[in-house]
C-alpha cells in the first residue's frame, strides 16, 4: 500500500521542447510541492514506480526510452506528459518524429497540454496511482501486471512503423556488410 | 607511457539519462583516475527537424513552431523569427509592440536565470537553495501568465505585432511584484555569492581565458564571465536602443564568475523592466501585414543564454524556403569541452550546468 501513497518518479525528456520538463520540475518545487507526499523525482530507473515522459519519440531516443522502461521494476506506470508525448503535437509532421510515446512503450495516462501545467501533471500522476494499485493487485494473484501485452502491430499505424523499422534495419545491415567487405579487401591487399 | 603505468584510463558514460540533466545529452568522459582527460559529446536525442517544417507551414503559422524550439527561451525564439520576417517585409511595428516585446524578453530572462540558479544549486547539492530559487521563479511566471496567458509557452508574438495587449493595472502589478521580488532575491543571491560551501565548489573551477573564449566562439553570460564585453542587446533592436544599459562582465572566467554575471543580469533585467514600463508608449499593438515575404535576412538577438541567430529565406510564396537557427548552447559547447578537460569528475555536472545548456534549442 505504501508504494501507491508515495511513489518515486523517473522523468525523462524524450524530444520535448523543455516546456513540459520545467513544468514537471516545477511541480516538485514549493508552489506545488509534490515532495511533501514523499513523491520524489529520482534519477534511477531501478527505484522508480512512475515513468514521466515528455516529448515525442525519434530514432535516436527510442532505444533509450525502451531501455529505461525495461529497467524499471514491475509494477510500473507510464505517464505521457504534454501533447508531444501523447501523439507528436506540433512536431507531428517533422521528419525525425515517429509519434507519441505509445509507439514504443505502453502508456497508461495521457496528460495533454502545450505545455502541460503542473496541476494537470499532478492530476495525471494521481490517476496513474490507481492503475499502479490495480497492477499490483494483479501481480499478487500471480498474473502479469499488464492486461494485454504491448506489441508494435497492435498500435495505430503500427504496421507502417514496423515496415519502417525493417527498412532501416535492412539498410544498416547492408552498410555493415559493405564496410566489412571493404575492410576485408583492404586486409587482403595489404597482406604481403 | 612509463610514468602513467599506475594510472588507469577508463571511460565513464554520462547521460543521456542522468539525475542532474533535465535534458538528454551524452558525454563519454575519458578518465585518468579521477581526472577527466577528454570528453566526447554525442547529440541527437532531441532532434526533431523543425526547421524543415517551414515547407509545410504558413509563414505566419510558423511563429508557433519557432517558439516551441525551446520551452525556456520560447519568447526569444518567436521574437527572433518575427523580427527576421518583419525586416524582409519592411514592416515597421508600433512603438508599443517594441516596448512590450522588450518587457517580455526581460521577464523571460529573469525566469531563465532564476531557474538556472536553482539548477546550479541542485548540481552542487544545495537542495533548499534550489527550492528557494524556484519559488522565486514562480512569481515571475505569475507575471508572465498575467500578461500573456501562458506559463512557459506564450504564443504572444505574431508577424506585425502582438496578440495581446497589456492593461495599466497589469503594469502596476509587475512593478509592485518586482519590488518585493528584488528584496527576496537579494537574500537568495547573497547565499550564492557569499556562502562558504558554495564558494568552495565554484571559485577557480572551470577557468576559461578571454582569448580562448573568443577563439572558441562562446557567447552570452559564459563569454561575459570571461571578461569579454559583448551583448547583442547593445545593438538596440526592439526598444533596447532607448534604454540605459551596460553589459555585465566579470574577469575571473570560472564557475563563480558565471554565477555572478547571471545574478547581476537578473537585477539588470529588473532595472530594464522598470525603465520600459516608465517609458511605455500608448497606441495600437499591431500593423496590417499584406502579401508574402520575398528575400532573406539574418536576425540577431540576445537570448538569456547568449546570442542567437535566425536566418530566414523566402521566395514570395506563403511557405518559406529556409529557416535556420543558431542557438547559444551550440556555440558554447566547444568552450564547455575545453573547460571539462583536466577537471575532476565530481565537478563535471556543475560545469555542464554553468554554460546553461539547452539541448532542445541546440538540436531543434
Amino acid at each position: 500500500m505504501k508504494m501507491t501513497k508515495s511513489p518515486w518518479v523517473l522523468h525523462y525528456d524524450g524530444s520535448s521542447c523543455n516546456g513540459c520538463d520545467i513544468e514537471v520540475l516545477a511541480s516538485t518545487t514549493p508552489r506545488y510541492d509534490l515532495e511533501r507526499f514523499g513523491i520524489i523525482n529520482t534519477g534511477d530507473p531501478k527505484h522508480a514506480d512512475v515513468f514521466l515522459i515528455t516529448g515525442g519519440i525519434n530514432f535516436q531516443n527510442r532505444m533509450v526510452v525502451q531501455q529505461l522502461y525495461s529497467q524499471m521494476p514491475d509494477p510500473k506506470v507510464v505517464v505521457a506528459v504534454g501533447i508531444c508525448a501523447c501523439d507528436g503535437g506540433v512536431f507531428k509532421d517533422c521528419y525525425n518524429i515517429l509519434g507519441g510515446v505509445d509507439k514504443v512503450i505502453p502508456v497508461d495516462i495521457y496528460v495533454p497540454g502545450c505545455a502541460a501545467r503542473p496541476e494537470s501533471i499532478i492530476e495525471g500522476v494521481v490517476k496513474a496511482l490507481d492503475i499502479l494499485k490495480k497492477k499490483r493487485d494483479r501481480m499478487k494473484q500471480g498474473l502479469p501486471p499488464e492486461e494485454k501485452g504491448w506489441a508494435i502491430a497492435n498500435i495505430r499505424d503500427g504496421k507502417a512503423l514496423a515496415a519502417q523499422e525493417a527498412r532501416i534495419n535492412a539498410q544498416l545491415k547492408m552498410e555493415d556488410e559493405a564496410r566489412e567487405a571493404r575492410y576485408r579487401a583492404h586486409e587482403e591487399a595489404h597482406k604481403e | 607511457m612509463a610514468d602513467n603505468s599506475l594510472k588507469k584510463i577508463s571511460i565513464v558514460p554520462f547521460g543521456p539519462q542522468h539525475p542532474v540533466l533535465p535534458e538528454p545529452i551524452h558525454l563519454d568522459l575519458v578518465l585518468q583516475d579521477e581526472k577527466v582527460v577528454d570528453a566526447l559529446p554525442s547529440i541527437g536525442f532531441v532532434h526533431r527537424g523543425l526547421e524543415k517544417l517551414v515547407e509545410k507551414r504558413d509563414f505566419k503559422e510558423f511563429v508557433l513552431v519557432a517558439e516551441r524550439t525551446c520551452g525556456i527561451c520560447s519568447f526569444g525564439h518567436s521574437l527572433g523569427y518575427v523580427e527576421a520576417i518583419e525586416k524582409i517585409m519592411d514592416i515597421e511595428t508600433t512603438p508599443r509592440t517594441k516596448y512590450l516585446r522588450t518587457m517580455w524578453a526581460e521577464l523571460a530572462r529573469m525566469h531563465n536565470h532564476l531557474m538556472w540558479l536553482g539548477l546550479l544549486a541542485d548540481a552542487f547539492g544545495f537542495e533548499s537553495l534550489f527550492m528557494e530559487s524556484w519559488r522565486l521563479r514562480e512569481k515571475v511566471l505569475d507575471l508572465l501568465e498575467l500578461t500573456t496567458g501562458g506559463r512557459v509557452i506564450f504564443s504572444v508574438n505574431k508577424v506585425g505585432g502582438l496578440r495581446r495587449d497589456v492593461t495599466h493595472e497589469m503594469l502596476q502589478t509587475i512593478l509592485q511584484t518586482l519590488d518585493d521580488l528584488e528584496k527576496e532575491c537579494r537574500v537568495a543571491t547573497d547565499t550564492f555569492l557569499g556562502d562558504k560551501d558554495v564558494l568552495s565548489r565554484m571559485v577557480g573551477v572551470g577557468k576559461l581565458s578571454p582569448e580562448r573564449a573568443e577563439e572558441l566562439g562562446c557567447c552570452g553570460p559564459f563569454l561575459r564571465a570571461s571578461g569579454v564585453r559583448r551583448d547583442v542587446r547593445m545593438l538596440g533592436y526592439e526598444a533596447y536602443g532607448d534604454l540605459d544599459m551596460e553589459p555585465v562582465t566579470s574577469l575571473e572566467g570560472d564557475c563563480y564568475a558565471r554565477c555572478k554575471v547571471r545574478i547581476e543580469e537578473l537585477y539588470q533585467s529588473m532595472d530594464l523592466i522598470r525603465q520600459v514600463i516608465a517609458k511605455m508608449p500608448g497606441g495600437p499593438i499591431e500593423v496590417p501585414v499584406k502579401g508574402n515575404p520575398d528575400g532573406e535576412y539574418m536576425a540577431r538577438i540576445e537570448q538569456p543564454r547568449g546570442e542567437a541567430l535566425y536566418y530566414v529565406k523566402a521566395n514570395g510564396t506563403k511557405n518559406l524556403v529556409r529557416y535556420r537557427n543558431r542557438t547559444p548552447t551550440f556555440s558554447n559547447l566547444p568552450g564547455l569541452i575545453e573547460t571539462i578537460r583536466g577537471a575532476e569528475l565530481a565537478d563535471v555536472a556543475m560545469m555542464i550546468l554553468t554554460i546553461d545548456p539547452c539541448i532542445s534549442c541546440t538540436e531543434r
